[in-house]
């Protein structure tokens, strides 16, 4: 398959520049890519939120869902346990997984569901036009924070870290060969997978220059560390306006996934019957 | 009960010409919010309400408005925020629309039922799904049984002025309910119209600052929102069934006293336009009713006796208001942006409702237009009434959609 097969006919109304340009170019090299590698298209679901990164499943012509605003990882979750073969890949915003939908976030982490959440982390709300969001520097001047807001930002790979995520990594929106790394490993991740993607909005927060300036691709560190994964998600905090910025995977451990631990999960493969005569039986 | 006609703004077309500005619609309301002096404002960004509070953040910033600001992570929240500073004795303000009122529901009952004078503007927006951001009045009508004041306005003036008139009738004591001021999205939101824009120390005069008889307070304490087991609950109902019909005469005074300090009417519950000889009379609400009376001056000089009736307050629902105004019609078409998917339609089946137990008898037709943005033409609304006229030898549908896009079904 090529990954142009993929492309719908719907027409992109992203900002020329838009950050959300790379990650649909680079999911579309990813899902072609596992096509060929015994992964079919037609066993994937996406999953979107509101926000402007929601229309990127408008933009692929794979099966999709476009949910209401912060629900994407309930939804993704329903379909992952009604049917634990497909892969399915939430797309959400900073606004729609850290703000509205925040607790979906962590109960996915917990539960390590197996799906994978790739954040488009633009922190800024896009779609209605320039407000601040939970990982919006302080001081940040939005037009619903003309003063600049006195909130400190959320550290979503911390926070998944802290909830239980089995695999957490950070792209930046120029790096595409790095992103299409990360996505291919999360997709394939056995359990929740969290992609933070520094996705530059170049209409209402252009970071550009300042990312260029200060991202670096972590390498060689110990993924299966927690300790060693905290220190690199805590190197910048989202405010710090001179720290270095780590991209690349920080933490991947095996843990049992939800899907697969579900009470009712292998149902089919045992004898109610005797199951239940064993409780009752249990019970005297 | 007054059904006066909206009187001149200002005789002299020169003086009120120079004393008007073109202002966004958002922003009316923002100006209006900041003259009633709110101690709270909490809201979440969601098309097409954001301007609003963009507005009003940046009145905070200037210090036009000494209101505590919050930007919260959700609807629900900025609900919940206003329900603790309403509880504090705070003026208490917020603003939202579609997806973000629904998100609110169970903090739109908390609110009434604590008996909370908050006002939000609704800047109505279809449900989805499928996803839509354009206007109708689902969102608001959906929610037509939280137990808060409805007030629907007609444009970008009406909606500046009805939001100090909202916090009287909620602080009201004998009232204390919360009320909704619901504006067409885009349509009134986004729009730019010449208003009057509303003075501070004028508005102070209108309306007096908020003084609560129960606030949090640890001199005295009390408790807000705590269990009413079924010995006492319906008790709390009652009352605010109660505040509800009392609302309506408040409703009716505070448009009264706006008139004598602005000279601007808009009608109190209801207002009415060319109805007096009216044989086919249409009920509508918000800024349709503009396309109406258009539609209404063109079909008169065609000889056709149409008059309108615009409700303002859907809820509490002026039965009594709507009686008499529509008494001497032949025949009754409602014009709704709203469904109620199984049986007809909010305002048809009240309507309907009210009449049943009376000797008015002319055939009521509901129609449902208008929904998730289509435009409602002029010509449309001549249909509509040619429908209604038909409807007098005998009604063939009580209820249809009247845009209806056949060929794409």
């Amino acid at each position: 398959m090529n990954p142009k097969d993929l492309a719908s006919y719907a027409t992109n109304t992203w900002c020329p520049g838009c950050g959300n340009f790379s990650i649909l170019s680079a999911i579309r090299s990813v899902l072609a890519q596992l096509d060929q590698e015994g992964y079919p298209v037609e066993d994937v679901v996406l999953v979107s939120g509101i926000g402007c990164h929601a229309k990127i499943v408008d933009y692929l012509n794979v099966n999709s869902f476009y949910s209401i605003h912060g629900r994407t990882l309930p939804v993704a979750t329903g379909i992952k346990l009604a049917n634990p073969d497909l892969k399915v890949i939430c797309f959400s915003g900073d606004g729609d997984s850290l703000a509205e939908g925040l607790d979906h976030l962590i109960f996915a982490a917990k539960r390590n569901i197996d799906v994978t959440l790739i954040l488009h982390d633009n922190r800024v709300y896009g779609l209605t036009t320039g407000q601040f969001t939970p990982t919006s520097p302080p001081g940040f001047k939005g037009k619903s924070t003309p003063l600049g807001t006195e909130e400190l930002p959320m550290n979503p790979p911390e926070l998944m870290l802290a909830s239980g995520a089995t695999y957490i990594a950070r792209g930046y929106t120029h790096g595409i060969d790095l992103l299409q790394k990360l996505f291919k490993e999360a997709i394939l991740h056995q359990g929740f997978s969290f992609v933070d993607v520094l996705q530059v909005c170049v209409t209402f927060f252009n970071l550009y220059e300042s990312y260029n300036q200060r991202t670096y691709e972590v390498k060689d560190n110990d993924t299966s560390s927690f300790d060693e994964a905290l220190k690199i998600a805590r190197s910048w905090n989202y405010d710090d306006h001179e720290a270095r910025i780590p991209l690349g995977k920080f933490y991947q451990v095996d843990a049992p996934t939800f899907d697969r631990t579900f009470p009712g999960f292998e149902i089919r493969d045992v004898d109610r019957d005797s199951r239940i005569k064993e409780v009752l039986e249990g019970l005297i | 009960m007054s059904q006066k006609m909206s009187p001149p703004i200002q005789k002299d077309p020169q003086k009120r010409a120079a004393s008007m500005r073109v202002v966004e619609g958002s922003y009316a309301v923002a100006h209006a919010v900041m003259c009633s002096m709110p101690d709270v404002i909490s809201a979440y960004p969601i098309t097409p309400q954001t301007h609003i509070v963009e507005h009003l953040s940046q009145m905070v910033a200037d210090g036009a408005t000494d209101a505590e600001f919050l930007t919260v992570d959700s609807e629900f929240s900025a609900l919940s925020v206003l329900v603790g500073s309403s509880a504090m004795g705070g003026r208490s303000y917020s603003s939202t629309t579609s997806q973000g009122l629904a998100l609110m529901y169970e903090v739109l009952y908390n609110v009434s039922g604590m008996r909370l004078p908050v006002v939000m503007t609704v800047a109505n927006r279809a449900m989805g799904a499928p996803l839509n951001i354009w206007n109708d009045h689902q969102d608001s009508i959906g929610a037509r049984d939280v137990g808060w004041i409805q007030l629907y306005v007609e444009n970008v003036q009406e909606a500046m002025d009805a939001t100090p008139q909202a916090y009287k009738i909620a602080e009201d004591l004998d009232i204390r309910t919360p009320v909704m001021v619901c504006m067409d999205g885009f349509i009134l939101t986004h729009v730019y119209e010449p208003v009057e824009l509303l003075d501070k120390e004028r508005v102070r005069s209108f309306l007096p600052p908020y003084r609560p008889e129960h606030i949090l307070d640890p001199a005295n304490p009390y408790t807000f929102g705590a269990f009413a087991d079924p010995s006492t609950y319906t008790e709390f109902r009652y009352q605010q069934c109660e505040a509800m019909v009392k609302s309506m005469a408040k409703i009716e005074k505070a448009a009264s006293e706006f008139q004598e300090i602005f000279g601007r009417y808009y009608g109190g519950l209801i207002d009415t336009y060319r109805t007096d000889d009216a044989e086919v009379i249409i009920i509508a609400m918000g800024s349709v009713v503009g396309t109406i009376k258009d539609a209404i001056d063109q079909m008169r000089a065609a000889g056709k006796r149409v008059g309108l009736v615009k409700i303002r307050s859907y809820r509490p629902f002026p039965v009594k208001a709507l009686k008499d105004a529509l008494k001497n019609a032949q025949v009754i078409a409602v014009l709704e942006k709203d469904v109620s998917v199984g049986y007809e339609a909010g305002l048809t089946t009240d309507l309907k409702a009210a009449f049943y137990n009376s000797n008015l008898r002319m055939p009521i037709v509901g129609f449902s237009a208008g929904l998730g943005g289509r435009d409602i033409t002029i010509h449309d609304i001549e249909r509509l009434v040619q429908k209604a006229e038909a409807a007098r030898a005998g009604i063939e549908s009580e209820f249809e959609f009247l845009t209806l896009r056949k060929e794409i079904l």
